[in-house]
């Protein structure tokens, strides 16, 4: 059933929130074993929950739109007086003393917290596979990663272990998950829900978001949590459109462009280029099936009236780089507080300073170890210059040519990762692989717009395949809009496990 | 205000000259925190004026406090600044007592640069910028004397942590250690007059930092700089900056040459001990802090802002010299001003009180906390009986006790108390009386030298007021010895 679905039988009195807990928290226990989405099942909270939106409903007082709807949450968000970790041994025993904004919204809109799930440690990395607690596994195939870094969400969706899930997302780590989970994962603009309790990675591209079953489902979950913040000083300060009746609008006479750098034309082999405009060599670009997938969604949309063309973005390719240099150099002064001074793991040693790196050396794991050095090293004096603000003046450009792009079309179109999910372990050992996953997600999140994945068929390999619409800053109406108008059309051969 | 400066004179005499530069952190005494609505308040049980945000816990985002922004637009006005859009950065280094391990800072793109601050005493030192931050924790070692290096263990309190601060940075135009210590008196005097920080070194809600390095006399050069760190007086700032110019003088002077480093002030054994060398500093790695919106000011609110700045210490002590007429001195100013007593002293030469008694009478004699019932009219009052000869100098300042006390019209109080002056020959017949009954001490007061004059001067001056029981005037009783004295 629909996250909507269970919103509406739960008000109508069909179903009691407590049942639909119970069925959810069954199919975490029978399932869950094997997939590994959840870092902690809130077994107990979850009916608790549950039987409050009863009770008030017994009561005939009104319950929010989200009434009995079970939802996981990234373990990267902050819920009061219960574990949470990043999925870091850093963070072991803390208990945060609040809620992260969205979490009291979520609650507020009646939804039932059913657990915190797995993700890269602190939301660093592309499958899911970099976290102290082993990796989450795809539904679709567990010999395969859930995607990243919202792996534990996405799988969650796809398994029917949640109706909704959160997820952050700073290079794609909501819809690359979501692309290869057969889910919808979608971005929202930058400023536009409250970062107030997630646990920062990159604060100038961190992004929460909702994973749902179906377009309608994720546009729920969006409109519950976006809007003001007076604890969050980086939010747009104008109120969100509701979505409502645009996902049945249709696309007649929209202007949709497919971006040719991200989609295996251009020069797929530079997005690693190096500060002196070297290319690393030895990269692949995006494979066949999925290219086949995005064109045929392209057709769906001209079919649908829109009108289709291709559109150029050249500094698209630039974004891979400038995008590690900015979220390291951020993450390693966001990380610096991991210091074992005030909570999380503490290493003796004989001395303050030396129970500092005691703590971090056993605390944090090799991916987020390389990105601190990474970042600390951008920053520094003399390399300031050469590292991070070049990266910035990148983020500018790319801005620069994406509003000129918006002049001409009103939405993008992309792959959302060049690939069907991979093998468990197939990238691991090579980090540059890893991070291309995130060549088509990561140029929204430097321009701070908004994107959305959908699913639309199957690979080669019979998994699924995600198409990104990506729209101008506030577009998401207009792209919630698109995806549905995606999801109406895809090959319905249905998209969760 | 005091005499010759030791260590200028050092400097000076070998042909070199002192420049230095200070680097003044002020505590705003806004009502919360910079970054969160915590209390800030310096005296509370330890790590009870804290939340997610100030403790940098995981997820806590930080808010501008715009009351804090205000202060420091303010003081950046007052020290002639320029005040522009501002940008917060991460100032990056590990500390137990710095719960992010960054701190909040501005770096290059700060809120107030360019203005200057003039000393009481007409010198001009120029400010070169005034930046928000926010404050780190406090960490007090225990065991081991309290010294970082042998401590058993250490506490911190997070109270302080994210209590808004100014840090105000002058350039290098202080030349005498007297300069930087007015320099200081100077800037709390403006803090105290416009309301933004109650500028206590003691409590810490001041503190200064010192650039200190010496120069060939009349070379324009900047040679290698220490900054002296631990000054937690007025007096500690001018004995450490004596100290460390005389230790450059002496480098230079054989051959050597300072290393540019953090020096640290030890008062008991007046000298500063070297700290962090510039070798091994730190690399902040200062970015903008991507969780705050720039500041940016509008022409309007900078407007309103110089609109409702009172007048300021040294404009206030140029009026009061000017009021004066020359009879008021510029110590006496200076001291008025600071205790905010200018005012009332204005106000009642206004109504025709002497300026020269009216200014030696408040400063002197009303260093109270509360003297708002005091008023002009009663103040020119008490002056004009003092001036005119109907109460001595003794009985003015006990009715002004009284008038702070009670707040009653003078000439009631000196009736009350049965104050009248003893003029004229009652006076002359008690200082005989005195004379006779003091024959040795008169006779060396008609012998002796001027010390000796003086001295017994005071003696038999004191015998008159006990005998008058105080209602002598201490100057006609003088008058009178000298011309017994020294008979026509």
């Amino acid at each position: 059933m629909t996250a909507l679905g269970v919103a509406a039988a739960v008000a109508a009195g069909e179903r009691t929130a407590r049942s639909v807990a119970e069925d959810y928290l069954d199919r975490i226990g029978a399932g869950d074993g094997e997939i590994g989405a959840f870092n902690l099942v809130l077994t107990k909270e979850a009916l608790a929950d549950a039987d409050r939106v009863d009770a008030a409903l017994g009561r005939g007082e009104p319950v929010g739109p989200l009434a009995g709807v079970p939802v996981a949450l990234k373990d990267n968000l902050c819920t009061r007086g219960i574990p949470t970790t990043c999925s870091s041994r850093m963070l072991e025993g803390w208990r945060p003393p609040y809620s992260a904004t969205v979490v009291e919204r979520l609650r507020a809109a009646g939804a039932v917290i059913v657990g915190k799930t797995n993700l890269d440690e602190f939301a660093m990395g592309s499958s899911t596979e970099n976290s102290a607690f082993g990796p989450t596994r795809n539904p679709h195939d567990t010999s395969r990663v859930p995607g990243g870094s919202s792996g534990g969400s996405a799988a969650a969706v796809a398994a029917g272990f949640a109706a909704l899930a959160l997820g952050s997302d700073t290079g794609g780590s909501i819809r690359q998950p979501a692309a290869l989970c057969g889910v919808v994962g979608m971005k929202p603009t930058y400023g536009r829900v409250s970062r107030y309790g997630l646990i920062a990675f990159a604060s100038s591209l961190d992004q929460i978001g909702p994973f749902g079953a179906t377009v309608a489902d994720a546009a729920a979950g969006y409109e519950a949590i976006a809007g003001h913040d007076p604890l969050d000083s980086t939010l747009i300060d104008q109120p969100p459109e509701p979505i409502g009746d645009a996902l049945t609008d249709g696309v007649e006479g929209l202007r949709v462009g497919v971006v040719a750098e991200l989609c295996g034309g251009g020069r797929q082999e530079a997005h690693l280029a190096g500060t002196d405009g070297s290319a690393a060599s030895g990269v692949e670009g995006v494979a066949g099936d999925v290219l086949s997938r995005v064109q045929d969604a392209a057709e769906a949309l001209e079919q649908a009236g829109a009108e289709v063309r291709t559109v150029s973005v050249p500094s698209a390719v630039l974004g891979l780089s400038a995008y590690y240099l900015i979220t390291s150099a951020e993450a390693s002064s966001n990380l610096a507080r991991y210091d074992g001074v005030r909570y999380g793991l503490q290493v003796d040693g004989a001395n303050a300073a030396e129970m500092n790196v005691n703590t971090r050396t056993a605390g944090f794991g090799a991916e987020v170890k390389r990105r601190i050095m990474l970042g600390t090293y951008a920053l520094s004096a003399g390399y300031y210059d050469a590292f991070y603000s070049k990266a910035l003046r990148v983020r500018t450009l790319m801005l620069a040519e994406f509003a000129a792009v918006y002049e001409d079309v009103d939405v993008l179109l992309c792959p959302t990762a060049p690939t069907t999910a991979f093998e468990l372990g197939a990238k691991t050992a090579d980090p540059l692989l890893m991070y291309l996953n995130d060549v088509c997600t990561i140029p929204s999140n430097l321009t701070g717009h908004p994107a959305i994945s959908v699913p639309y068929g199957r690979g080669d390999d019979g998994l699924p395949v995600g198409v990104q619409v990506m729209g101008p800053a506030l577009s998401e109406r207009l792209i919630f809009r698109v995806a549905a108008a995606l999801e109406r059309a895809a090959p319905g051969d249905g998209s969760t496990a | 205000m005091s005499g010759a400066e030791p260590g200028r004179e050092a400097a000076v005499a070998g042909g070199w000259e002192l420049v230095v530069g200070l680097e003044v952190h002020v505590e705003l005494s806004t009502a919360t925190k910079l970054f969160c609505g915590c209390a800030n308040r310096f005296g509370d049980e330890p790590n009870t004026n804290v939340c997610p945000v100030c403790l940098g816990l995981p997820g806590s985002l930080p808010v501008v406090n715009a009351a804090a922004v205000d202060f420091a637009m303010r003081l950046g006005r007052a020290l002639g600044c320029e005040v522009r859009p501002a940008v917060f950065a991460r100032k990056n280094y590990f500390y137990p007592d710095m719960p992010k391990d960054y701190q909040i800072s501005q770096y290059d793109q700060p809120t107030s640069i360019d203005g200057s601050l003039e000393l009481a005493g007409g010198h001009v030192v120029g400010i070169e910028r005034a930046h928000i931050e926010e404050d780190t924790g406090k960490t007090t070692h225990v065991g081991g004397g309290g010294r970082i290096h042998d401590a058993a263990y250490a506490l911190v309190d997070y109270n302080r942590a994210g209590v808004p601060l100014v840090e105000i940075v002058s350039r290098p135009d202080i030349r005498t250690a007297e300069q930087a210590r007015a320099y200081v008196r100077e800037l709390r005097a403006i803090l105290l007059s416009i309301g933004v920080s109650d500028a206590r070194m003691e409590e810490g809600s001041m503190r200064v930092d010192a650039n200190v390095s010496v120069r060939p006399a009349g070379s324009g050069e900047l040679r290698t700089r220490c900054e002296i760190k631990n000054l937690s007086s007025l007096r500690s700032l001018g004995r450490a900056i004596t100290y460390e110019a005389r230790r450059h003088v002496d480098l230079w002077s054989s051959g050597e040459r300072p290393r540019q480093e953090t020096r640290h002030w030890d008062e008991a054994q007046g000298r500063t001990t070297p700290g962090r060398s510039k070798e091994d500093a730190e690399d902040y790695r200062y970015f903008q802090d991507p969780d705050l919106v720039p500041l940016s000011p509008s022409a309007e609110q900078v407007a309103a802002i110089d609109a409702a700045l009172p007048a300021l210490p040294a404009a206030r002590r140029a009026e009061l010299l000017a009021a004066g007429a020359g009879a008021v001195s510029a110590s006496d100013a200076a001291l008025l001003v600071e205790r905010d007593q200018d005012a009332l002293v204005r106000a009642a030469v206004a109504v025709g009180a002497d300026p020269g008694l009216t200014a030696t009478r408040v400063s002197n004699d009303l260093a109270v906390d509360d003297w708002s019932r005091v008023t002009p009219d009663g103040l020119a009052a008490l002056i004009a009986m003092e001036t005119s000869g109907r109460v001595t100098a003794t009985q003015a300042k006990q009715v002004l006790a009284e008038m702070v006390e009670a707040g009653d019209d003078p000439v009631a109080i000196a009736e009350r108390r049965g104050f009248q002056a003893m003029a004229g020959d009652d006076l002359a017949a008690t200082v005989d009386q005195v004379i006779a009954g003091n024959p040795d001490e008169w006779q060396r007061f008609c012998s002796g030298d001027d010390a000796d004059r003086k001295k017994l001067a005071g003696f038999f001056i004191g015998q008159v007021m006990r005998a008058t029981r105080g209602r002598a005037d201490g100057a006609a009783v003088n008058r009178l010895l000298q011309e017994r004295a020294e008979p026509a």
